[in-house]
């Protein structure tokens, strides 16, 4: 039963190897501008939208990119001008310490009293 | 007039409610069934109001009577038939109305599941569900009602938003409100329970088929919201980590995690204060989830026009439900020291526990995430966004422990289980998960080591989850429900993983490669329908097969409101859906095309429908 | 018993926190403008002057003036219109340059705008392609920037048209 299964797994899998990938270039400008918000648009990354902000700032990634910056180098540049809001994804600070420990500290927590009740008796 | 008479009889619910509240407290104690008839009879009353009222508004809505404000901002007389009548929840007014029926008519339904059941019990489950009733209705009577009038009466309505104007959309809301309001009785007759002293295993068969029910319809009502962004928004994806779409997700955790406990409850009479713990805590969530969608605290897509009023009015009445909660814990629960025994380690108890860990361990994730921004900017006026990165990153690390354990979760025995379970089936399973997830990733150029686990582990889960399905110690309610939750989080990794989307600006007329494929703009005709004038776009994608799929995308322009919104058109079958959509940039020529890539998506759909189908089994089963 | 009473301080005083967090919450404005992100450098960049096209450098503008006011403007911009007579106001009641940043348009257009309204301008650059406008932090048009030209610091900034209250902010800030 599980080899058939298998089969079939790989069969819909192989669909998927002759696929070469896409320009990495390209792939990094959507990566980096599905990080970023679209300031003038609801809810929206600047990926997206097609507002005329979106717009630019996907020139302005392209330049940067072309300029041999790194990611990091381009979000630093953009939260200089638009504040920390414009990235989607918190760098780790004094202002995001808690919001990315939080959650972990309570796993942590959450373990020990599994673990009491769990081992005590024998 | 229909207005006027749908506003009194929201007030004579109110009337009812504090009647109903007194005359409770009144008998409580009282094993008289006499008085009690009493109480249902005011009970079906104030249904019958309720159901009065809402009625009123549909007609209001039906015939189009723009006397009555809430139906003058959201329909118009062209508007589809099936429209004016799903405009009735598609605002802040009427949807809550709905919550109000929905509430009134589960506490109906809640008597009459309990004819058997203690007096004292479904007294106190009456007085707290009707406090939040009475707490509902004062909400709408006065910052929310949908019964203002405005003079003079204007011809025509503003219309509805036609990006609401979804077949999703319109039965969302009330599939979604069920399922809140199901948990609204859990918390109610979780707090009667306590003051009862009544928490054991009886209560927790009563309880059970409530809180599967909620999770059924809070599962079908994330589902068809999803379903809804990824048709309608074209954006091509179906979770966004908006904070609308996190708040229904949080009280989901916290259901799926009780749905669980509540079984060890039922069968060992273990984890009483636990269970009563998430009772609360789940209904407190669906509360903040109204709260933080309606007062527009969050910044979000889909926030309701709002009132500060309306934010503090619910904020005041949740900490209100919550304090109560709480006084009444401290006062009511005993000690779980003194009647609770520890569990072995290999028993279906651990298991349970090991499953709530990461549940509440995810829904943190997402509460911390959605909240965090709020606390950050009281604190220190800064400003800043959590989107997808954020929860990606610590949630998806935890799957691979979490399938492993669910792999071997469901097996378990209760009590005291033989670690020998554990058998050569199990590793010849583990290693043919990692030879399949090796053979994926040596073959695509995606290869990342730490995808390739992930797969893997997944792939062990649903290999397990489907061997389960020939085993005897799992029941087929949990069988059906334990494999659709594997193949849908495999659906859901592969479909992120080799998702592929092309995104540029093109002419008519304009050939592009994308990969293996071409991609053709062929040409645009204009058309017109009831309520909108559309632009049809002809798209070809010949892939390397030379097989060529058609595409016909629309930009639709409503004329009530005029707003443009683009329809996807999207090609689905068992293995992939193509997708295309379109959109018209400021130069009237230029148009920006989509096209994506996306495997598997059927699969998350069907996956999450057959998720909800073996919870239904679970509820006839429970129901007999 | 000692035990249970601090478990119920601890769990009524983080709620009421909560609580009233969110309260505060309520009267934040929850829609995000970077108008108080000023005091910030504008780098030195390079433009091209609207009319004559000839290469300027944002540094040597205006050498001889204190202060600089910059607007992002379009002729495609409906709020551009009607905050233009504002401008010329300004402009007229000021000691210092008004700069024009011609944002994303058409030199056609843009010269139509301004043969029919009038040119408030003392120069114009053109941002062809919107990234002059990333580089000052100007996120849609109009957007008007009190600059001091000795360091070139935004001293202060304007979203969407200018009104009368605006200039006589400017005019006292300048004046100060």
């Amino acid at each position: 039963m599980n080899s058939k299964f298998n089969i079939k797994l790989l069969l819909i899998f192989f669909l998927f190897i002759n696929y070469s990938f896409a320009d990495e270039k390209i792939k990094r400008i959507d990566k980096v501008s599905k990080n970023l918000r679209c300031l003038i648009c609801q809810g929206q990354s600047v990926y997206d939208s097609q507002s005329e902000f979106a717009l630019s700032i996907r020139d302005l990634i392209i330049k940067k990119i072309d300029e041999g910056q790194t990611d990091e180098e381009i979000y630093d540049y953009l939260k200089v001008k638009y504040g920390d809001w414009i990235i989607y994804d918190p760098k780790l600070d004094k202002n995001t310490i808690l919001l990315w420990s939080i959650p972990l500290i309570l796993f942590i927590f959450g373990g020990l009293l599994i673990f009491r009740k769990v081992i005590i008796i024998k | 007039m229909i207005s006027h008479l749908g506003s009194y009889s929201l007030i004579f619910c109110t009337i009812f409610a504090f009647l109903i509240i007194l005359q409770s407290a009144k008998l409580i104690g009282n094993q008289s069934k006499i008085f009690l008839k009493k109480i249902y009879t005011i009970i079906t009353l104030q249904l019958f109001f309720v159901i009065f009222s809402f009625s009123c508004l549909l007609i209001a809505f039906v015939s189009s009577d723009f006397s009555n404000i809430t139906v003058y901002n959201n329909s118009h007389t062209e508007k589809p038939f099936f429209y004016k009548i799903s405009g009735v929840w598609g605002n802040h007014e009427g949807s809550l109305l709905l919550w109000l029926l929905v509430l009134v008519l589960f506490l109906f339904l809640f008597i009459l599941d309990t004819k058997n059941y203690d007096n004292k019990y479904k007294l106190l489950t009456v007085i707290f569900q009707e406090i939040i009733i009475l707490g509902f209705l004062l909400f709408i009577i006065i910052t929310s009602n949908p019964f203002d009038y405005i003079f003079p009466v204007p011809l025509e309505g503003l219309g509805l938003n036609p990006i609401l104007q979804d077949p999703a959309l319109a039965i969302h809301p009330p599939i979604l409100y069920i399922g809140y309001v199901g948990t609204s009785l859990i918390f109610s007759s979780s707090l009667a329970a306590v003051i009862n002293n009544t928490v054991n295993s009886e209560w927790a068969k009563q309880i059970k088929k409530w809180v599967f029910l909620s999770w059924i319809f809070l599962t079908l009502g994330i589902m068809l919201g999803s379903i809804w962004a990824y048709y309608e928004l074209g954006w091509g994806g179906f979770w966004f980590w908006d904070p609308v779409e996190n708040v229904s997700l949080m009280p989901w955790f916290c259901l799926t995690a009780l749905l669980h406990t509540i079984l060890v409850l039922e069968k060992r009479n273990a984890l009483k204060n636990w269970t009563i713990v998430l009772s609360i805590a789940t209904f407190s969530l669906s509360m903040s989830g109204t709260f933080l969608v309606r007062s527009g605290i969050l910044n979000s897509i889909h926030t309701f026009a709002n009132d500060p009023s309306r934010g503090v009015f619910i904020l005041t009445f949740l900490f209100f439900l919550i304090l109560l909660a709480i006084i009444v814990l401290f006062i009511y629960l005993e000690n779980d020291k003194k009647n609770s025994n520890n569990f072995n380690i290999l028993s279906k108890e651990t298991a349970v526990l090991v499953n709530n860990w990461f549940m509440m361990y995810f829904l943190s994730v997402v509460l911390i995430g959605t909240i965090y921004p709020i606390f950050l900017e009281v604190f220190t006026n800064e400003k800043i966004s959590v989107g997808p990165p954020f929860y990606q990153k610590l949630m998806i690390p935890f799957l691979i422990p979490f399938f492993i354990f669910m792999s071997f979760g469901p097996r378990v025995k209760w009590i005291k289980d033989k670690l020998k379970k554990i058998n050569y089936t199990q590793i010849i399973v583990f290693i043919s998960s990692l030879i399949i997830a090796y053979i994926i990733f040596s073959n695509s150029s995606v290869s990342y080591l730490f995808s390739s686990f992930l797969i893997a582990a997944s792939i062990f889960l649903v290999l397990n989850s489907l061997y389960d399905f020939f085993s005897k110690s799992v029941q087929i309610p949990q069988k059906i429900s334990h494999f659709s939750f594997s193949i849908l989080i495999l659906s859901i990794l592969l479909n992120g993983i080799y998702s592929e989307e092309f995104n540029s600006n093109m002419k008519v007329g304009d050939e592009l490669k994308f990969i293996d494929k071409t991609i053709k703009f062929k040409g645009i005709n204009f058309d017109e329908k009831d309520n909108y004038k559309l632009l049809r776009g002809d798209f070809e994608v010949i892939d390397s097969g030379k097989n060529t799929l058609r595409f016909n995308p629309e930009i639709r322009i409503y004329n009530q409101p005029v707003i443009s919104t683009s329809e996807a058109d999207i090609k689905t079958n068992l293995f992939n859906d193509n997708f295309i959509v379109f959109t018209l940039l400021k130069d009237n020529e230029i148009f920006n095309v989509r096209y994506q890539h996306k495997p598997f998506m059927i699969w998350i759909w069907i996956s999450i429908i057959m998720l909800a189908f073996g919870g239904t089994l679970a509820v006839i089963k429970y129901g007999k | 018993m000692v035990n249970k009473k601090i478990k119920l301080f601890l769990i009524l005083s983080s709620t009421i926190f909560i609580f009233f967090t969110l309260y505060l919450g309520l009267n934040k404005n929850n829609y995000y403008t970077t108008e108080n992100i000023v005091y910030k450098k504008i780098e030195n960049f390079e433009s091209y002057e609207f009319f004559s096209n000839k290469k300027i450098n944002f540094k040597n503008i205006s050498p001889d003036k204190k202060y600089i006011i910059l607007n992002i403007w379009s002729s495609w911009c409906l709020p551009c219109r009607k905050e233009h007579k504002n401008l010329t106001e300004l402009r007229e009641n000021i000691e210092a340059d008004l700069i024009g940043l011609n944002y994303k348009d058409k030199f056609e257009n843009a010269k139509s705008f301004l043969s029919e309204l009038g040119n408030p301008y003392d120069i114009i650059l053109k941002d062809e392609n919107g990234l002059i406008s990333i580089e000052i932090g100007a996120y849609g048009v109009p957007e008007t920037y009190l600059i001091n030209n000795i360091n070139k610091k935004i001293i202060k900034k304007y979203l969407g048209p200018i009104n009368e209250e605006n200039i006589k902010e400017i005019q006292s800030l300048v004046n100060q």
